[in-house]
Parts: structure tokens; C-alpha cells; sequence
């Protein structure tokens, strides 16, 4: 079987102007040699902290930043190589929920007009538009009573389920979700998160979940990526990862989040210093600087993504030896 | 006795009311959390205390007393960056961008006349290096756009504790960071404090940072506090049914994955919509025709609002 979305080796690397005049040029490796897959109705979280090039490998699926190097595979066709044109049609079956609904809709139009637009740009006849807006907007748990009301009047949750009837208008069968429920009250998140999770079962939706939340992964995804500095550090079946993880970044990530339970207070390991800089990440593997366990080998070369099942690898010379 | 005491306190925008008769108060070298979501006034109540409104925002009734003394403007004029310090979410936008971070850590001694600058930027180097800054004579003299949002937490953590406040008021102080920087910053506002026997007002979202660095809870919904209580009884056995539901939403690493969460139906009302009477009742599937009165935060330790508390196990 074709994977829905499969990405192979992607690069995105963005020219800079550094120094104090902006007179030197250099090169950000937001994505460096990303490989992943996603089947349908399947969720694959990325996950990773400010930086690591989560977002950036979103929109380069999305046609919003350049790929550099590599494939990026949807339904088998490869979207690097496509026309313009072909590229449209495919782009109709992925769509994409952003983070923040507030900037996400137009303040001036009402609710049926914003779910209504992907639909008006790809010709659906008039007379089909107002019912499927109706029916959107009650699978997302909206009343179609309120379609002429601004974003304005809404709440953070209400427009947030706007903006995902707005990406179900056109059937998709792959939806980019980047950071959807970070900016909704903790009240309010667990409603969307149900929905994302309702409406993958009745439509078979595949979704590329990113997230720096961990807790919210834990509870959404069938498998994970764990990215730093633009690479894959481990990836695997969401219990394999949060269960048994491999490499020292994703330990140090999950002992990171605080567990609501005064009771666990507990010794966690801290990491020293910051994520460095992706203008000039640190030789062979990304995460050295800052890792309790490096040693000398691992400043020589990049780690590769050594297999531990058939589901599970990870990039780490001391944890995941080759052979 | 109380460090500080907040009493009854309300704040309104013109007639629109958005902190409604708040109390709460606060032991010498104790942290407690004031938890809620947006629009519950938590933030506020902060800025209240600190006579930080800003312009069309103000206090319309209640009192804030520190050591049992009225906070005036003139007294807190004069206690600001002494004995009472803040930290904000934003650490980029609280700095100035045009001042060198250690003259901005050294600012408030040589402005309380507690040290010549000489010192003052000696001690801010000192305070540099203790909240983990790596060559902080060279980091001293850079400006806060040479530095990384974590960097500049720590330095304004090291701004505010440097003259051993009496009260250190943390608005969202870890909101804007990663996760792993997160942990690292937590780790050192709770030794510091600890260490000065500094009393810590954390405002925040996430239940996680409470359960690990707090006290006691004061949890607002609505521009009220709905309850009150140390953190394990809190946690163990919540009484608003507000508290009581949030607790079950939040995701949980140890979640069955791919299960329904826990929801609370309805939306966070803003201000210009809470209801009579309890704020909750519209959202809460214990509330009758009583809850249409306000209820009063009653108890000793552990103080809940409501006609309906959920039973204690």
C-alpha cells in the first residue's frame, strides 16, 4: 500500500544575512534530511521545542516553503516535480488548521463566508454551497443558526472550529494541524481535541499533528517524531516513544513537562544551557552540546536513524549502536 | 501575620467589571498559584497589586495591605523593585532594548541607593552567573537582542531577585519558553526564592507548574476566586465543581491514548457575558435556581464558592 504522505531526505534551507550589517550570508538548515511517512486515518505527531523545524517541514508540504532537496510524496504523486496546475489538484486533498484562529479569519466576513471559500475558489456550483456550509458546520459542533456572525463574536474555541469546517470543505484527506489547541484555555482544548479525534474516525482524515505539547501527543497520536535542529532524533509508535524512548533528547523532553500531581515532585534531568543556533548548529550530532551522555565520536559524525523494531529508530551513537 | 493581604478587591474598565470582590493572601517565603483562564482576572489582580493598571483599568473598591499597612501609591513608589518585584511573560518586551542586561539586573539597587553603580554592576554579575548565565561579565554588557528568550528570562529573574524582595509576583514567567528551558527556569526561581525566603505570587495556566512549585492554589473563574486551598487537598480532593472539572481535562501523559478527554461543555465567557450569581453555573451540571445568588468563598484552609461543593471523600 502507498503511504498517504510519504517525505524522503527533505531539505529546507534558508539563505541569511548575519553579522552586525547584515554583510555576512549564511545558511539556516531548518529541515536537514527528513524522512517520514503517513498512512491513512493515521496521525503522525511531530514534536520538538521553538526551532527545531517543525513548523518549517509543515509548510514545505504545503507548498509554503521551498523545498531544497528531497521528495515529498503525496498519494505516490511527487509534489516537487509536479505543473502548477496538478500541484492545485493535489493540494485540494490536504489542507491545514494554524494555531491561532484569530488571524486565521477574516475580522470582516461572516462565519458562512469563511467556510465558504475554498469552496468558491474551486468552482462548486452556487446552489451546493449553502448546504455543505450547514452541514459543515454542524460536524464541527457549530449551529448553522450562527453563519452570518463575525469571528468577532465568537470565543477562541468557536472560531477554532470555524477554521477546521473551513479546511473539511473540500473532502481533504490530509490535514496539516500546527499547534491547534495551543492557544485555547485548557477548558476549551479538550472539546477540539475530541473533534480532531471525531472527525479522523467518520472521515478517515490522516493528520501531521505538530506540537511542542507532549501531554497532548501523548493523547492524539498513533506515532511520533521527535525533531531537534531541523533532524529526526527518534521516531516510532506513540507507546514506543513515550513508553521505552531511546534517545537522551526525548527522555529529557518527557522528564521536562511538569505532571499535574504534587505528589511526583521529582528529580528530573535538567538540561544545561540552550538550543543552539541553527546558522551554526554543532558538528556530527545536533544535540551534543547539551547532552549528559556525549561523548568525543559523537562531534565527529551525524548519528543515522538506527532501527530497534520494526517501528521504532532513533539517531544516537551511545543508546542506538549500529549492527 | 499575612505579608500581603488582598481584600474584596474589584477592577473595572469604565462600568465593565473584570475583578470582582477578590481576596487572597499570602505568608512570608510562601508560593502560592493563582490559576485560571483567560479573561478570569488572574493577571489583573496581579497588576492591581502592583499599581500597574494601565490607563482606563482601575481599582474601584477593596483594599491591599502589606504587612497590615495600605499599599498607597507613594509606598509603592518606594517599595517597587525592593521589597515588591515582578517578572513577566514576555522577557524580550519587558527589557530595554537599549541598555546592557547587567545595568538592567544592577538598575534597582543603585536606584533604591543600596550600592554605588560599581557595586550594583559587580552584584549584577555575581546575580548573572548564580541564575546560570555562562560568561556573565561579557553577557553583561550585551543587549537583551543578543540574547535567547531563555537568556532573558534568567536575566530578568536575576533583576528581580537581586535586592532579595520580600514578594516576587510571576506573571505566566515560563508561558513564552520551551519545555526544556521551561524546567531549567522553574528549577531556579523556586531555589532562589526558597534560599532569600522570598514569597512567591506565580500566575499561571498549567496546572503541572502548580502541582510542583506551589503551596498553596487560588483558583479564579470569572473575575472571583472560586477556591482556595494548600496544593495536595486541591489536587487530592477539589470542591468547586469548576476546579474539580478542569483537573479531569487536562491530557495526561498516563492517558489511555486516542480515548474521549474530558470536557467541560460551553465556552470561557468574556467579562460582558458572565451570568448572575455564580459565573460557573452556566457550564456546571450541579448548578439549581440557588446558584442564581452569588456564593460567598467560605472555609478555613481549604475555602470554596459555591451551594453545591462536590463532597469530600
Amino acid at each position: 500500500m502507498t503511504a498517504l504522505l510519504q517525505i524522503e531526505d527533505l531539505k529546507v534551507h534558508f539563505p541569511v544575512r548575519t553579522g552586525r550589517f547584515g554583510g555576512e550570508k549564511a545558511l539556516v538548515k531548518a529541515v536537514d534530511g527528513v524522512s517520514l511517512s503517513i498512512d491513512a486515518q493515521e496521525t503522525l505527531a511531530l514534536v520538538g521545542e521553538s526551532g527545531c523545524g517543525k513548523s518549517t517541514l509543515g509548510n514545505a508540504v504545503l507548498g509554503l516553503a521551498p523545498v531544497t532537496e528531497g521528495r515529498v510524496r503525496f498519494d505516490g504523486r511527487d509534489l516537487t516535480t509536479l505543473e502548477r496546475a496538478e500541484r492545485k489538484a493535489v493540494w485540494r486533498d490536504m489542507q491545514v488548521v494554524f494555531q491561532d484562529p484569530v488571524s486565521a479569519l477574516d475580522p470582516r466576513r461572516s462565519i458562512a463566508q469563511s467556510i465558504a471559500e475554498p469552496l468558491e475558489i474551486h468552482g462548486i456550483p452556487r446552489a451546493q454551497i449553502r448546504p455543505r456550509v450547514d452541514e459543515l458546520m454542524e460536524l464541527v459542533g457549530l449551529n448553522p443558526d450562527q453563519r452570518d456572525r463575525r469571528p468577532g463574536a465568537l470565543s477562541g474555541g468557536q472560531r477554532q472550529r470555524v477554521v477546521i469546517a473551513r479546511a473539511l470543505a473540500l473532502n481533504p484527506r490530509l490535514v496539516i494541524c500546527d499547534e491547534p489547541v495551543s492557544a485555547l484555555d485548557v477548558s476549551i482544548q479538550s472539546q477540539i481535541l475530541n473533534l480532531l479525534m471525531r472527525l479522523q474516525r467518520e472521515l478517515s482524515l490522516g493528520y501531521l499533528f505538530i506540537s511542542h505539547d507532549l501531554s497532548v501527543v501523548r493523547h492524539i497520536a498513533d506515532r511520533v517524531a521527535v525533531m531537534y535542529l531541523g533532524m529526526v532524533v527518534e521516531i516510532g509508535r506513540a507507546e514506543e516513544v513515550f513508553g521505552d524512548p531511546v534517545h537522551p533528547y526525548t527522555e529529557a523532553l518527557l522528564s521536562a513537562i511538569p505532571r499535574p500531581d504534587p505528589g511526583a515532585r521529582r528529580d528530573r534531568v535538567l538540561l544545561q544551557g540552550d538550543l543552539p543556533s541553527p546558522i551554526d548548529p554543532p558538528s556530527g550530532c545536533p544535540f551534543r552540546t547539551r547532552c549528559p551522555l556525549a561523548e568525543p565520536r559523537c562531534a565527529e559524525s551525524r548519528p543515522p536513524l538506527v532501527a530497534r523494531s520494526d517501528s521504532h529508530s532513533a539517531a544516537c551513537f551511545v543508546r542506538a549502536p549500529q549492527g | 501575620m499575612s505579608l500581603l493581604a488582598v481584600e474584596d478587591l474589584s477592577v473595572q474598565a469604565g462600568p465593565l467589571s473584570l475583578v470582582d470582590g477578590v481576596d487572597l493572601d499570602i505568608r512570608p517565603g510562601e508560593v502560592v498559584a493563582l490559576v485560571g483562564e483567560s479573561g478570569s482576572g488572574k493577571s489583573l489582580t496581579a497588576l492591581s497589586i502592583m499599581g500597574l493598571l494601565t490607563e482606563g483599568l482601575s481599582v474601584t473598591g477593596g483594599q491591599i495591605r502589606l504587612d497590615g499597612t495600605p499599599l498607597t501609591p507613594a509606598r509603592l513608589q518606594r517599595l517597587r523593585g525592593q521589597d515588591l518585584a515582578m517578572i513577566f511573560q514576555e522577557p524580550v518586551s519587558s527589557l530595554n532594548p537599549l541598555m546592557p542586561v547587567g545595568a538592567q539586573v544592577a538598575e534597582s539597587l543603585v536606584a533604591h541607593g543600596r550600592a554605588t553603580p560599581q557595586e550594583a554592576g559587580r552584584e549584577a554579575v555575581e546575580m548573572l552567573r548564580r541564575v546560570g548565565i555562562p560568561e556573565p561579565e561579557r553577557r553583561a554588557r550585551q543587549l537583551p537582542a543578543e540574547l535567547s528568550g531563555g537568556m532573558c528570562q534568567r536575566v530578568m529573574i536575576a533583576a528581580a531577585l537581586i535586592s532579595r524582595p520580600r514578594l516576587l509576583i510571576a506573571d505566566e514567567p515560563t508561558t513564552a519558553l520551551d519545555v526544556t528551558i521551561q524546567a531549567q527556569i522553574l528549577a531556579l526561581m523556586g531555589e532562589l526564592a526558597a534560599e532569600a525566603g522570598t514569597a512567591v505570587l506565580l500566575i499561571t495556566h498549567d496546572m503541572g507548574v502548580v502541582a510542583e512549585l506551589a503551596d498553596r492554589v487560588c483558583v479564579m473563574y470569572g473575575g472571583r476566586v472560586v477556591e482556595q486551598a494548600p496544593v495536595g487537598p486541591l489536587f487530592a480532593a477539589p470542591r468547586h465543581p469548576y476546579t474539580a472539572m478542569l483537573l479531569r481535562t487536562i491530557p495526561r501523559l498516563d492517558d489511555p491514548p486516542k480515548e474521549e478527554l474530558f470536557v467541560i461543555r460551553g465556552n470561557v465567557p468574556s467579562p460582558r457575558d458572565w451570568p448572575e450569581g455564580c459565573r460557573f453555573r452556566s457550564r456546571c451540571p450541579r448548578a439549581t435556581e440557588a446558584c442564581r445568588s452569588r456564593p460567598a468563598l467560605e472555609g478555613d484552609d481549604h475555602r470554596v464558592a459555591c451551594f453545591h461543593p462536590m463532597e469530600t471523600p
